[in-house]
C-alpha cells in the first residue's frame, strides 16, 4: 500500500454542526421520473475537511456529487426529497452556474477537461464565474507552481497524458476559487504513482487554501489516508460512517475495501449455498 | 483570353466569397454550439437588410445610425426567436428542430413579403463615389466596403473566440454541455447569444448585399448559397467556413467566366456552387477542415 509522505498532522473530524459547510440531509434521488437511485441519504462535510465517500460502482457516488452540484438535472435526473445546504444556502433547486458562483465546484469523473483548448484556456474557462477578474492572472500562476509540468504544455490539452490532464482538471477547480470542492474518482486510470502525487496535492489544496473536499473514491486505501471522516455507500445509501481511523481498523472495510483483513480464508470456512431447486 | 474580366470576376469572386464567408460562419456558430441545422439563416439576411432600408428610406435616418439601429435590432431579433421559439424544443429530436428552423423560413419570407412587399428596392445612394480604381483595376465603393466589413467581422470572430470569456465559454459548451455546466456557464444564454450573434452578423451581410444588388426577398438565396460552402470547409468548422466561402465565391466568378466566354449554357454561374457540393459529399464528406467522428471498431 502506498502511504503519503506527510501522514500525521490530520486535523480533527467534524465534532460541531456549526462547523459544517455542507449538509446532505435524507435526499431521494430519481431518474427519468420512475427510476430511484438515492434513497434517504444523508452525510455532512466539516469546514476546512477532506471527507471521503466511499462504496463499490453503481453505489450512488457520483450520483450524490452531481446531486449536490446540479449537474444531475442534465441528465434527467431530480432531487425529489430531502435537502442539500452548503453554507446558508439550500442547492438542491438551484441551477448548476448559480451553485458554481456560491462556491460549490465539481471536478467530474474522467476528468473532462475541454480537450481542443489549450491549458491556459482551460484554465481562464475555470474562472468564468470569478468576479475579481484582475486576480486570474496571479491564480494561474498559483496553478502553476501547484502544477509545473502544466506551464511547459503548449498545446491542446486533448495531447497531455492521463495525470496531466487530471491535474488541469484540478487546476480548473483552482481557478474558480470554490470553497468546496466535489472530487470524482481523481485516482482513476492512474499510475500508483500518479494516485499518489495526486492525493499529496489534494491534501495541499486543502490546507494551504483551506478548500473543504468531499471526495469520491474507488481506492479507499489512498482516500481514507488523506481525510479525517468517510462514508461508505451501497445501493444508494449510507450504510457506515466514522472517522477516518475507525473506518481504516474495522473489519469489514478492510475486508471490502481495503483488501487483506483477518485471517486466511480456508475453503472449510466457507458456508456452502444450495443451488435452489429450480423447474426448468 | 479576356484577362481584365477575368480578373474583375475573380475580385468580385472574392468580395462575394467573404460575404458568403461571414453568413457561413454564423450558420457554423448555430450548428457548433447548439447542434441546430438553421435553414432560415437566409431570412435573417433579409430582415436585416429590410429593417436598414426601412429605417433609410421611410425614417429618413443617416445610414450609419441606421445600419447601428439594425444591429441592436437584429441583436434582440436573435435572442427572442432563441428564448420563444427554440429553447422550449432543447431535447427535443434534432430532426423536429430542422422542421422548426424550415417553418421559421417560410414564416419570415411571408411575413416580410407581406409588410415590405414583393419587389426589389434599391439602397438610396449611400457613398459618395460610386467606384474607385486600385491597381488599375475598376472597384465599386459598396464592393469595397463589403470586403472591409467582412474582413472586420472575420477579425472579430477570432478575437472573440480566442481571447474573449464568453467566446472560450461558447466554445466549452460546444465542446461538451455537460462539462460547461459544471464550469458555472448558462447554456441558455450560450444559446441566446449564438442566435443573436448569428443574427447580428447575417443581418449586416444583409445590408452590404442589399447596398451593392437591391434588397428584395431573392436575398434569401444567400442561405442556401451557404451549404456548399460550409460543407466544403466542414459543417464544424469557423475557418472552414471562410475558406470555403472564398472558394465558392471564385468558383462561382470563374464558372461564369467560363461560360460566358466558351461554353455559352447559361446560368452555370448558379448551379456550379452545388455541383461542388455533390462532389465534396462523394470524396470528402467531412469536409476542408471537419472533424471526423472517430468511431472505434
Amino acid at each position: 500500500m502506498l502511504k503519503l509522505d506527510e501522514d500525521s498532522d490530520r486535523a480533527a473530524g467534524p465534532d460541531k454542526a456549526s462547523d459544517t459547510v455542507l449538509s446532505v440531509d435524507n435526499i431521494e434521488v430519481v431518474y427519468n421520473d420512475y427510476v430511484l437511485v438515492l434513497r434517504g441519504l444523508s452525510l455532512q462535510v466539516a469546514k476546512g475537511s477532506i471527507t471521503a465517500l466511499l462504496g463499490a460502482n453503481g453505489a450512488g457516488k457520483s450520483t450524490t456529487l452531481k446531486a449536490i452540484s446540479g449537474l444531475l438535472k442534465s441528465e434527467d435526473g431530480e432531487v425529489t426529497r430531502g435537502s442539500i445546504s452548503f453554507e446558508d444556502k439550500k442547492l438542491q433547486h438551484m441551477d448548476p452556474e448559480n451553485i458554481v458562483r456560491s462556491g460549490v465546484f465539481q471536478v467530474m469523473e474522467g476528468r473532462r477537461i475541454v480537450q481542443d483548448m489549450t491549458v491556459l484556456e482551460n484554465l481562464k474557462l475555470g474562472a468564468f464565474t470569478r468576479k475579481d477578474r484582475s486576480n486570474v492572472a496571479d491564480d494561474i500562476e498559483l496553478v502553476y507552481s501547484y502544477f509545473p509540468r502544466l506551464k511547459e504544455r503548449h498545446g491542446l490539452a486533448g495531447y497531455l497524458s492521463g495525470g496531466e490532464q487530471q491535474m488541469l482538471a484540478i487546476g480548473r477547480a483552482m481557478m474558480a476559487r470554490p470553497k468546496l470542492i466535489l472530487m470524482d474518482e481523481p485516482s482513476m486510470g492512474l499510475s500508483p504513482l500518479l494516485v499518489k502525487e495526486v492525493f499529496t496535492i489534494i491534501k495541499r489544496l486543502n490546507k494551504e487554501l483551506g478548500v473543504s473536499i468531499l471526495l469520491v473514491e474507488q481506492n479507499a486505501a489512498m482516500a481514507l489516508q488523506v481525510a479525517q471522516h468517510g462514508y461508505i455507500m451501497e445501493n444508494g445509501k449510507i450504510v457506515l460512517d466514522g472517522t477516518a481511523d475507525e473506518l481504516r481498523e474495522n473489519e469489514d472495510i478492510k475486508e471490502f475495501y481495503l483488501g487483506g483483513g483477518g485471517e486466511r480464508k480456508s475453503f472449510k470456512n466457507l458456508r456452502s449455498f444450495k443451488r435452489r431447486k429450480r423447474w426448468l | 483570353m479576356n484577362w481584365s474580366l477575368l480578373s474583375q470576376l475573380l475580385i468580385n469572386g472574392v468580395v462575394v466569397g467573404m460575404l458568403y464567408g461571414v453568413v457561413a460562419m454564423c450558420f457554423v456558430l448555430i450548428y457548433k454550439s447548439t447542434q441546430v441545422v438553421n435553414f432560415a439563416q437566409g431570412e435573417f439576411l433579409v430582415l436585416g437588410a429590410w429593417v436598414c432600408l426601412w429605417l433609410v428610406v421611410d425614417m429618413e435616418l443617416h445610414f450609419a445610425a441606421a445600419f447601428l439601429f439594425t444591429l441592436v435590432f437584429m441583436t434582440i431579433f436573435g435572442i427572442i426567436l432563441q428564448m420563444v421559439v427554440l429553447r422550449p424544443l432543447i431535447g427535443e429530436p434534432i430532426i423536429s428542430v430542422i422542421m422548426v428552423t424550415i417553418g421559421l423560413s417560410i414564416f419570415f419570407q411571408s411575413l416580410m413579403n407581406w409588410i415590405f412587399g414583393n419587389s426589389a428596392v434599391a439602397f438610396p445612394q449611400v457613398f459618395e463615389t460610386q467606384s474607385v480604381e486600385l491597381f488599375g483595376l475598376n472597384i465599386e465603393t459598396a464592393y469595397l466596403f463589403s470586403l472591409v466589413i467582412s474582413v472586420f467581422i472575420m477579425l472579430g470572430f477570432f478575437y472573440f473566440f480566442k481571447y474573449s470569456r464568453y467566446g472560450l465559454a461558447m466554445r466549452a459548451t460546444a465542446f461538451d454541455q455537460q462539462v460547461a455546466q459544471s464550469l458555472g456557464i448558462s447554456v441558455k444564454s450560450v444559446f441566446a447569444m449564438a442566435w443573436a450573434i448569428s443574427a447580428v452578423v447575417s443581418g449586416i451581410a444583409g445590408i452590404v448585399i442589399g447596398l451593392v444588388n437591391s434588397v428584395s426577398s431573392a436575398l434569401a438565396f444567400i442561405g442556401i448559397k451557404v451549404f456548399p460552402a460550409v460543407i466544403l470547409g466542414g459543417l464544424d468548422s469557423i475557418i472552414g467556413a471562410v475558406v470555403g466561402g472564398v472558394i465558392i465565391g471564385m468558383l462561382e466568378n470563374g464558372a461564369e467566366f467560363v461560360d460566358g466566354q466558351y461554353l455559352h449554357w447559361g446560368n452555370l454561374y448558379t448551379i456550379a456552387p452545388f455541383y461542388i457540393l455533390i462532389i465534396v459529399l462523394m470524396i470528402k464528406p467531412y469536409g476542408l477542415f471537419g472533424t471526423k467522428d472517430i468511431e472505434r471498431i
